[in-house]
């Protein structure tokens, strides 16, 4: 019989990412998927980044991952997102060619020692002493493992739903899938349903492109992965259209055959991705909506509109399309459709995405309720480190809040549970000014180092760059008068002091390339460190201010509560707050501020509970 | 909240019940004690037999667990979680006389698991629930400590939820301010939300300047520790005799900053509602040589006159410090002023024009102190308001929406402490609630 430390179920981008890093970490890992050749393939839209996601993308890349090298390999199309506004929101996003994307990534796994792809369905668990021990697949065969990370997608009760047609989804057997489903159901883990949707995929050829605005790569240099030297594809241009009065009447003359509004599907969808249906029924006075037509890849007539996900039947979507300007003789290649499935409560999850109830089985992306392949990766990257963590008996990163956009995420799902489909945003990161996508290498390589995430190659580039970082920070600190920037014709009065070059970034009309004057030779403005040393100096003051609510965040941190905290046993708690905590399971007093309902009140009562039975502990 | 202020116990199984008589002071027409906890069931079947139905009045005869009578009472059964303290809760209407009560306390005393409550603990305990808010819970700790009919009615307001509510209302506007960053800053490309409405600098100035008007107004401090009244002036002005004439007759209260110094006397009373420290800066002199404002003018009757709301002079006209009242103290009749038209001429030996000096200082304190009923800040409270408002101020100058939303952060982050809570979702949800976003 064959074994692994670690199976991965699935070869989406939270398998992936999960499969890999474990690997990377010195782990044996097996990539169970039902077919070799879908592993990496993007089955929604064809862009990788964007707000919030971008940040996630350069996160995983940061722990040495798959997707940002691969959406580089990819790229057809670059824009970053925001940049008018501050570079903490700056949201990098590719259009990636479906093949070259899948292509990449199954060449990066290809790559991977330690790391077996089998073609095979997943039929059942192995489950011992409500611990995972492997895997049997639907041919019989058993693989032993100490972990197992789920990362099935909506393989869960999928449906679709088109107008008045249902399909029964998922790519996964039948059987295979009810066996599966079966076990975890009678985990009695916590499910719930939601819904989600796609548009129709349309033949470029049928479009009048020169009657659009086009919308063109960006001309930067600037790419997804920080060891990416450049890029490589052609670019191609996207177009913007948008719906009009007309195409209005036509979607509100369909909605009696819309399953969103005929009751069909009553699964929550995500608000900020709503059908076109919703938003002509919720914002029924707006004069018409956005669709962005984004190719799907170079070599194939494939074209997505961005902005008209729908379940309509396929006459009314058809009509829909045909009333906006240039798509009047568009033919749709596939309909679009609303997908509804089940998840599982994160809530039942721990930081670590491993289910208390079951020990070593893990779970990461849309099973966890979230949407997005960024999210998903993001997953599959800490369901991964901490499989492959707890195999080897190593330390896995500590991520925080305060240090990644990912354990907002994890922190998030945990303690909040969901609602809607997860998807990021940086309004969720509270500290988002010192979490910004162009120091996510910054932030966490170092970590990832210190986890073993990390291959040769990239060490190398960190430390040399650490090194120049180092040099940098020696010319930031010069100090400078005043008169003499004034003498250089800066906006700057004579009698402003003797500053540092770093204190100088913070006044109105000095950036870095207007200091350049007072820099040695061999130090380029323009250069990717300075940048980053340059945005720390500007956002300096607002990061101090931040350290003192960082310090209680941490101390709070300190105070470790975890499974099986008594709650019952805490006095004045009431039961609706015992209810609450026992359910959420915070690791620490920290994280228990955060499930939702718990009173500042409440909190101190545990903490002093916490402080006593440690000094119980320690005294025993 | 302070950890360390948590009534305890050495951590039994379950959370204890507590029982505290909640009505006013015996003897009393009717005694209401109240029972709050997971056995608050449990006691009232034990004194009163079967549990009458949820939330209807029953009358029942008590009966202690030899089976004596304890009274004829009027009893309720409130179960949890929708109740004062967010436990289940019993209460018993008792005859208000000092015998029935303490029988009664000490039938409930006897059961398991139930014990007198200490002082705030139902407060407390509804706050822990997420029954009252922070704001509210300082109300209720003020009204326990109120000793004048200003400071209760204060006390009423804050405990009745008049900050919490304003601040609910503040907050409001700070999260709509945000959703309107946040738009800007995650759905960018959306048209919806492409840019912030020309309306949002003005918005954030307008709550800026209302926040501004609120910490212009009379704090909490002048009204728990009173309208600071300092006699001042050269020795044998007549001081002493003045302080202790204005304490006549006029209930004493404990001003929480009494004895802080030996130098001076300090008394704190309330006229006709209103708290006042009188300070009499006599003591003062017998350290020093001069005899007048300026040869004692060191550190301590400096604090003093600068500590003062008022400043009542009883020296040689002019000499007193700005903006304090001139007294001729030793004016039997109008005849005998030695001071100019301005001063106020009045004799405490003889009484002569006392109730005026009385009059013109409760009116002056009154000004001072919150209107009847009006919440007054505490220091705390103020310090977060102000800490809002210096996040506010600056939303419409920095240029940068990445910057604003940073600065709405803080404020938010400031009123939520101020109520004692705290959640990003709040944001979202004003967030997708006003905005057509995603494509």
């Amino acid at each position: 019989m064959r074994s692994y430390d670690i199976l991965v179920i699935g070869g989406g981008h939270a398998g992936v990412e999960a499969a890999a890093v474990a690997a990377r970490m010195g782990a044996r890992v097996g990539l169970v998927t039902f077919d070799p050749d879908t592993v990496g393939a993007m089955s929604c839209n064809p862009a990788i980044g964007g707000l919030g996601k971008g940040h996630l993308v350069r996160e995983v890349d940061a722990f040495d991952g798959v997707i940002g090298r691969a959406a580089d390999a990819a790229a057809i199309h670059y824009r970053m997102l925001n940049m008018s506004k501050g570079s903490a929101v700056w949201g990098p996003r590719i259009q990636a060619d479906r093949k070259l994307f899948k292509a990449a990534v199954q060449h990066a796994l290809g790559q991977q020692t330690n790391l077996d792809v089998i073609a095979g369905e997943a039929a059942a668990l192995i489950l011992e002493g409500g611990r995972t021990k492997g895997l049997t697949l639907a041919d019989g065969a058993r693989i032993e493992a100490p972990a197992v990370i789920l990362c099935t997608g909506t393989f869960l009760g999928g449906r679709l739903f088109r107008g008045e047609e249902r399909f029964e989804g998922g790519r996964i057997g039948e059987n295979a899938a009810h066996v599966l489903a079966a076990q975890l159901r009678e985990a009695n883990l916590p499910m719930a349903r939601l819904k989600t949707g796609t548009p129709p995929r349309l033949d470029g050829r049928t479009i009048d492109w020169a009657r659009l605005a086009e919308q063109l790569s960006d001309d930067g240099t600037w790419t997804m992965s920080a060891v990416t030297p450049g890029r490589v594809n052609p670019q191609v241009f996207c177009a913007i259209t948008r719906t009009n009065a007309r195409s209005h009447d036509i979607i509100r003359a369909g909605l009696d055959r819309s399953p969103l509004f005929t009751g069909a599907i009553d699964a929550q969808g995500p608000r900020y991705c709503p059908s076109i249906e919703d938003k002509i029924h919720r914002f029924g006075d707006r004069e018409g909506h956005q669709v962005f037509l984004e190719p799907e890849g170079l070599d194939t007539h494939l074209v997505y509109p961005n902005g008209v996900s729908t379940s309509l039947p396929v006459d009314v979507q058809l009509a829909m399309l045909r009333s906006m300007e240039g798509l009047e003789a568009v033919d749709v290649v596939v309909p679009g459709y609303a997908v509804e499935y089940d998840h599982i409560d994160p809530r039942a999850l721990t930081p670590a995405l491993e289910l208390r109830a079951i020990g070593g089985l893990y779970c990461a992306g849309q099973i966890n309720g979230t949407t997005g392949y960024e999210e998903a990766a993001a997953q599959g990257l800490v369901a991964g480190m901490h499989a492959a963590a707890a195999v080897l008996s190593r330390e896995p990163a500590a991520l925080d809040r305060a240090n990644s956009y990912i354990a907002v995420m994890v922190d998030d799902l945990t303690l909040q549970g969901v609602s809607e489909p997860y998807r990021m945003l940086t309004a969720r990161a509270e500290y988002r000014l010192r979490l910004r996508a162009n120091n996510a290498s910054t932030r966490l390589t170092p970590l990832a180092i210190a986890a073993g995430c990390v291959g040769d190659e990239r060490r190398q580039w960190f430390d040399s760059r650490e090194q120049r970082r180092t040099e940098w920070a020696e010319q930031l600190a010069k100090d400078v008068p005043a008169s003499e920037l004034e003498q250089a014709g800066l906006p700057i009065r004579r009698d402003s002091g003797n500053h540092r070059l770093d204190a100088w970034l913070r006044y109105n009309g000095v950036d870095l390339a207007a200091l350049a004057p007072w820099l040695d030779p061999g130090f380029d403005p323009a250069e990717e460190i300075a940048v980053e040393l340059a945005e720390d100096a500007i956002y300096a003051p607002y990061l101090e201010r931040q350290e003192a609510e960082l310090r209680d965040l941490r101390a709070s941190e300190t105070v470790r509560l975890g499974a099986g905290f008594p709650y019952g046993d805490v006095p004045g708690l009431s039961n609706e707050m015992v209810e609450r905590l026992t359910m959420a399971q915070p690791e620490t007093l920290s994280a228990a501020g955060r499930v939702p309902g718990i009173t500042p009140a409440a909190l101190s009562a545990v903490l002093v509970h916490a402080r006593r039975r440690d000094a119980r502990q320690e005294a025993a | 909240m302070e950890p360390t202020s948590i009534p305890h116990d050495s951590g039994k199984a379950l959370a204890e019940t507590i029982f505290a008589l909640s009505s006013g002071a015996l003897p009393a027409g009717i005694a209401v004690v109240r029972v709050s906890g997971p056995r608050a069931g449990d006691a009232l079947r034990a004194l009163a037999g079967a549990l009458p139905p949820a939330r209807r009045a029953a009358a029942r005869t008590l009966r202690d667990a030899r089976g004596e009578m304890l009274d004829q009472a009027l009893v309720l059964w409130l179960p949890g979680p929708g109740t004062a303290t967010g436990e289940d809760v019993a209460e018993l209407h008792l005859h208000g006389g000092r015998a029935v009560v303490s029988a009664v306390e000490s039938a409930l005393a006897e059961l398991p698991g139930l014990r007198a409550a200490t002082p705030g603990e139902f407060t407390r305990r509804a706050f822990a629930n997420g029954r009252i808010d922070l704001a509210e819970a300082e109300g209720l700790a003020g009204l326990l400590e109120a000793e004048t009919e200003l400071q209760r009615r204060s006390a009423m307001a804050l405990a009745g939820g008049a900050l919490s509510q304003q601040v609910g209302e503040w907050r409001d506007r700070v999260l709509a301010l945000s959703a309107q960053v946040e738009a800007v800053l995650d759905f960018s490309d959306e048209e919806d939300a492409a840019d912030l409405p020309a309306s949002f600098t003005e918005d954030g100035a307008r709550l800026a300047e209302e926040l501004d008007q609120w910490l212009a107004r009379p704090r909490a401090t002048v009204l728990r520790e009173g309208y600071r009244v300092v006699l001042a002036g050269p020795p044998n002005a007549g001081k002493s005799t003045l302080f202790n004439a204005l304490l006549e007759n006029e209930a004493a209260i404990t001003s929480p900053i009494a004895g802080t110094t030996r130098d001076v006397l300090e008394r704190s009373v309330a006229i006709a509602g209103i708290p006042f420290t009188f300070v009499d800066t006599a003591g003062l002199r017998e350290d020093e040589s001069g005899d007048d404002i300026e040869k004692i003018g060191i550190a301590r009757a400096q604090e003093q006159l600068g500590r003062a709301d008022l400043v009542l002079w009883l020296g040689e006209e002019g000499r007193g410090p700005v903006g304090a009242w001139e007294i001729d103290a030793k004016a039997d009749d109008e005849a005998r002023r030695v001071k100019g038209e301005r001063a106020l001429a009045l004799s405490a030996r003889t009484g002569f024009n006392l109730d005026r000096l009385r009059e013109r200082l409760m009116a002056r304190a009154r000004d001072a102190m919150p209107a009847p009923g009006e919440v007054a800040l505490t220091e705390r409270q103020s310090a977060l308001i102000e800490e809002a408002r210096e996040a506010l101020s600056g939303i419409g100058v920095v240029g940068d929406p990445l910057i604003a939303a940073e600065h709405l952060r803080l404020a938010r982050s400031a009123f939520d402490r101020l109520t004692g809570r705290a959640s990003t979702e709040h944001m979202l949800d004003a967030l997708f609630g006003r905005f057509c976003i995603g494509k």
